[in-house]
């Protein structure tokens, strides 16, 4: 059980729905590297680079014009807040991805302002991931990511790109932001994959 | 990529504490002892995991305050309301208790003394600790580089580091300004908030290309953040670090 401390009781906030180390919040915290970009919508794309270079762009409006899904997921952060039935509205990489031609195993979301984040290709398919633009009914407010995140709930949330701009799909897996500075390279809550070697 | 080199496991090490330094009413530095600690960059944080008797655990990041010096390695926490670790760690540890620490975390809010150019930092409350690493890091490394702290405080009884701050500041690389938010010490007439004038004043200018290190609350580092970048500052320059509301 390691060291005990004596005068220590706990909030007993963690609960047996939540992933291990995690505690329930209320609150949606913000975290992140750098300043906040601040992108308009009508500047704003997403394009996904295939292994072989090819480039798909969707514009805002070629994004708004795709069917979008309500997702309600419980989202976990690595700093150990959880948040349970989160709701967006967004498009699942499903269909974005429908007619990328692509057998590439790894992704690199990139986002504005530089951040990056690397994921393996089968966590972005099958109804894991959408590109959201609105929370709880109302657009993603820029210190959340918006005017669009990528949204992979079932990965830590630094997963979730904040500002995300385009996917780079590849045969190898290189790292990402965090994962470069010292966090895991998948990061499963639920197997606590917190730091490198976890 | 050489991962396997740099990817290191991070397992949970004991941590005695060997010394006790309050900061203020609601702060204070716990000195650690950490047999074979590998040693880590200011700015970095660790995490505390403490059990229960009856083994219930629950662990929360630190930034540690205290440049690299071997074995012995400071925290300095503040109680958050409410908080879980942090009240224990503030108001009920004492001198010879043991608890778990792993890592150090985190490569990006970061200060190395070979690091070019100016540095900027920018401290709201608590958000100090990491900042008074790199400045510690700074004075042991001899560095002759120009740094700057700009401490954002409710009033003068809320600074932490007080002693620390008054002995850096004697060095001609460092300039340290308080900012008081609530109440000001007397001579010192302004009360408020970090603003554009305060970023004009007393930070460097965007031509002096410095690395700018902002860490405190969510909102502290966002206005603070936008501040800069406003001020012309790249984007790319100003890391940040932020205490969520839910900490603790």
């Amino acid at each position: 059980m390691g060291i005990v401390s004596e005068g220590f009781g706990g909030r007993r906030r963690s609960r047996a729905d939540l992933p291990p180390g995690q505690y329930l919040t209320q609150d949606f915290p913000v975290l992140s590297a750098g300043p906040t970009p601040h992108i308009r919508t009508e500047h704003w794309e997403f394009v996904v680079t295939s292994e072989s270079g090819e480039r798909y762009r969707w514009d805002w409006a070629g994004l708004m014009g795709l069917p979008a899904e309500e997702i309600t997921k419980d989202i976990h952060c690595v700093t150990r807040w959880s948040k349970l039935e989160t709701s967006w509205k967004g498009v699942s990489l499903d269909t974005l991805l429908a007619d990328v031609e692509t057998a590439a195993d790894f992704a690199m979301a990139h986002s504005y302002g530089g951040y990056t984040t690397n994921l393996p290709m089968e966590d972005l398919l099958d109804g894991q991931a959408w590109i959201a633009y609105e929370y709880d009914g109302e657009p993603v407010d820029p210190e959340h990511g918006g005017p669009a995140r990528l949204l992979v709930p079932h990965l830590y949330f630094w997963k979730s790109a904040k500002w995300v701009r385009g996917l780079v799909l590849s045969d190898s897996e290189d790292l990402g932001f965090w994962e470069t500075a010292g966090y895991h390279e998948y990061g499963d809550p639920w197997k606590e994959q917190r730091y490198a070697g976890d | 990529m050489e991962r396997t080199a740099l990817r290191r496991r991070l397992s949970w090490q004991v941590a005695t504490v060997t010394d006790i330094r309050p900061e203020t009413a609601t702060a204070r530095t716990l000195v650690l002892d950490v047999p074979d600690w590998a040693g880590h960059l200011a700015g970095q944080h660790l995490d505390v995991r403490l059990t229960a008797p009856d083994g219930y655990r629950a662990s929360r990041s630190y930034s540690v305050s205290s440049d690299w010096r071997g074995d012995t390695i400071e925290l300095t926490v503040e109680v958050v309301p409410d908080g879980e670790v942090s009240p224990y760690l503030v108001d009920v540890v004492k001198v010879g208790d043991q608890f778990e620490v792993r890592g150090p975390v985190g490569g990006w809010f970061v200060w190395k003394p070979e690091q070019e150019g100016p540095v900027q930092l920018i401290g709201g409350g608590s958000g100090i600790a990491p900042l008074m690493a790199m400045l510690r890091a700074h004075a042991t490394s001899g560095s002759t580089t120009p740094v700057r702290l700009i401490y954002s405080v409710r009033r003068p009884a809320s600074v932490i580091f007080v002693g620390d701050l008054k002995e850096l500041a004697a060095s001609e690389h460092v300039d340290v300004r308080l900012v008081y938010t609530r109440e000001a010490p007397a001579g010192e007439p302004r009360v408020g908030r970090i603003d554009a004038d305060v970023i004009g004043q007393y930070a460097f200018t965007p031509v002096d290309a410095p690395t700018s290190y902002v860490c405190g609350p969510t909102p502290f580092v966002e206005t603070v953040a936008d501040l800069l970048v406003e001020a012309g500052h790249d984007p790319a320059r100003v890391r940040t670090e932020r205490f969520g509301p839910t900490g603790g």
